[in-house]
């Protein structure tokens, strides 16, 4: 539906050097209860960010001036763990990201992420280390992310290429949608479904 | 002859209405499965296109997330929750869509009420906005959990746009012993390959000893499937399923049975089929399991002890001693005898019947320990009766148990349920993730009854010593 379109970022990373890190602890259950798409950002990482009393936490990163402006999450392996919602990678788009680095990612985050125009990018364990390395020495260090050609540049020069479906790459970079190609065989799941109605 | 195939791969391909070259396939939805808290977005995403359901016979709404569980006859107090079953309640009837509300004798947590009500069926494709959807894979069916975007895609054409998942199966053989259930086994795959260890799988569970489960013991395996990050899990299936699908509500009935049947005994796995990761645990070597830390794989058989930093890879150190420290545990300690506060009996992964009364059981003429707070939320408004028809709520009672009314509850803390800061709650349900039980709530993952002996003594039990 958005018009939304990725080819090309340069930015600056906010690192959060954690495995695992759960869609609960993106985005925490009682903030589900909207029956809309935005304002989720707010509450991204809540619990991490915020107090019980609502304080922000001040050596969390997003609370970190430094890395204010960031459009680039750099996380640890198996990012997106656990439940299914949306609102995960709804809450990392409202607050500005539009790339999550790892070196892996749970599957349904990944489709989740993709059907929102935040890319997933998974790179090897030993470049992970080396944006945590370079964001440690630099936090104004830039970032490319380079759709068009799968790569991710360091300022140092150091680079790796990753891997993405090209379908799915089409859709990032032309703004398109799953179910506009679904509509478009209507006629061919209508003669399925009507040819299955015993199962 | 043709190719051996997989169970999933049978399924599959039968489903595939367009394969996309070098690009995900659009597979038929035969069930989808729709809850208050992943379907408001979706709907909005078909008024602005101006489009309809595509199918709503193939769709079942159920409200459980988060609904109260007590006195669900009155006005949900917490204006969030009510405003989003309300949203539930008028998008189902803008749309034309079947509606278990609370009320109604059907409602109950989705993935209890489909394999309950006879819509989960052998052989289907199904799907719902919530990662458990896997349960219903137990019946022998492709069933996994989806976004938002995707329930509007499948309310919209029926079908969704997926990649194939890579294929594992996980043999259990032998014996289980005693003190020993279905939850003890999926949390020992879990802790055996970790949180991530079956991510781009879709697993087939078989064995004998899965072969020798119950049904619902089963959907408690596969419910869990998607804590090793698998998209799914399966079982092909067999006479205990037919068993258990014979006459239930929605279920073929009569002949229609008997010939679905005939069709159902094909699904299985051909001899000679491949598999891209095979792994063979025996039932023996699995005890009663409890979780320790901040995800789903970080399990131990009870009378083991937390792991020591010595133990843990240098480059899961730092997330291992985040972990730990949440939940207030110190490395290389048991947790026999570590007090609760809390015990939660529920969940899609543990509040069936047989639960209910594996429970009732074992506390039969028990009491709970003093300061212990103990509750039991049935899966479904049929849990809960069949469980008052059986006198299995008397027996709560007199234990100081408290049967609430049915729902997602302490599971992920979305209504009123929650455990407070700080304390330890033995849960029943799937997920011990930071906060995922309130704020600052540490969970213990376990089985039933091995929940119901930590409510019984008020700390954490081996329970072969009660049994």
């Amino acid at each position: 539906m958005s018009k939304e379109t990725l080819d090309k970022l340069v930015s600056t990373a906010a690192p959060l050097p954690i495995e695992n890190i759960d869609t609960d602890q993106i985005i925490p259950a009682r903030f589900l209860k909207a029956t809309t798409r935005e304002g989720f950002g707010d509450n991204l990482f809540r619990d991490w960010r915020y107090t019980s009393d609502d304080t922000p936490k001040a050596d969390f990163v997003l609370n970190d001036p430094t890395y204010a402006g960031a459009r680039i999450l750099v996380a640890g392996k198996n990012f997106g763990m656990g439940s299914s919602r949306e609102h995960a990678a709804w809450a990392l788009h409202d607050y500005g990201f539009k790339v999550v680095i790892s070196s892996f990612f749970a599957d349904i985050f990944r489709n989740n992420a993709l059907n929102n125009f935040v890319l997933p990018a998974q790179v090897s364990d030993a470049f992970l280390a080396e944006i945590f390395k370079a964001v440690e020495a630099n936090p104004q260090t830039q970032i490319t992310v380079d759709l068009v050609n799968q790569e991710i540049i360091l300022e140092n020069g150091l680079k790796e290429s990753f891997a993405i479906n090209a379908y799915k790459k089409q859709c990032l970079m032309n703004g398109y949608d799953d179910i506009d190609y679904l509509l478009s065989l209507k006629e061919e799941i209508k003669q399925y479904d009507l040819a299955h109605t015993n199962f | 002859m043709s190719q051996p195939k997989t169970l999933f791969d049978k399924i599959w391909d039968a489903h595939v209405v367009k394969a996309m070259d070098g690009g995900p396939d659009a597979v038929f939805i035969d069930r989808h499965f729709i809850h208050e808290v992943t379907s408001p977005q979706a709907f909005d995403g078909l008024r602005k296109r101006g489009i309809g359901v595509f199918n709503v016979a193939r769709t079942t709404a159920t409200a459980d997330h988060n609904v109260p569980t007590k006195d669900q006859h009155l006005p949900i107090k917490e204006a969030l929750s009510r405003h989003q079953v309300e949203t539930l309640r008028k998008n189902c009837a803008e749309f034309g869509v079947e509606l278990y509300d609370l009320g109604h004798p059907f409602q109950g947590i989705v993935h209890i009420i489909g394999p309950e009500l006879g819509l989960t069926l052998p052989g289907m494709t199904i799907v719902c906005g919530d990662s458990h959807t896997s349960t219903h894979g137990a019946l022998g069916n492709i069933a996994f959990g989806i976004g938002t975007s995707e329930v509007e895609q499948v309310l919209a054409t029926q079908c969704i746009l997926q990649y194939k998942p890579k294929r594992m199966r996980i043999n259990i053989n032998g014996q289980l012993t005693k003190g020993v259930s279905s939850k003890d086994i999926i949390l020992y795959i879990i802790s055996q390959i970790s949180a991530s260890g079956a991510t781009g799988y879709f697993v087939e569970y078989a064995g004998d000893t899965i072969r020798g489960l119950s049904m619902e013991a089963r959907m408690t395996i596969c419910n869990m499937s998607i804590e090793m990050g698998a998209r799914g899990g399966l079982i092909a299936p067999d006479e205990t399923t037919f068993e258990y699908i014979r006459g239930r509500r929605f279920a073929p009935q009569g002949e229609a049975f008997d010939q679905a049947v005939e069709h159902w005994r094909t699904l299985k796995t051909d001899e000679g089929a491949e598999f891209d990761v095979e792994l063979n645990y025996k039932a023996e070597d699995i005890g009663p399991m409890i979780t320790y830390g901040t995800n789903p794989g970080m399990g131990i058989s009870v009378d083991s002890h937390v792991p020591n930093l010595s133990e843990i890879p240098q480059s899961e150190l730092a997330s291992y001693t985040k972990s730990l420290a949440y939940m207030g545990l110190e490395p290389g300690t048991e947790l026999v005898g570590k007090p609760v506060d809390y015990v939660f009996i529920g969940s899609c992964t543990n509040a069936r019947i047989e639960d209910l009364r594996t429970v009732a059981d074992f506390v039969k003429g028990k009491r709970k320990a003093e300061g212990v707070e103990v509750w039991i939320v049935p899966g479904s408004v049929q849990v809960s009766n069949q469980a008052k028809a059986e006198g299995l709520d008397q027996v709560f009672l007199e234990a100081g148990f408290e049967l609430r009314e049915p729902g997602c509850s302490a599971c992920l803390g979305m209504n009123e349920d929650k455990v407070p800061a700080g304390k330890y709650c033995i849960s029943t349900s799937n997920r011990n993730f930071e906060g995922r039980q309130g704020p600052g709530a540490r969970t213990f993952l376990a089985s039933p009854i091995m929940a119901a002996a930590a409510a019984v003594t008020g700390k954490v039990t081996d329970v072969r010593q009660l049994v």
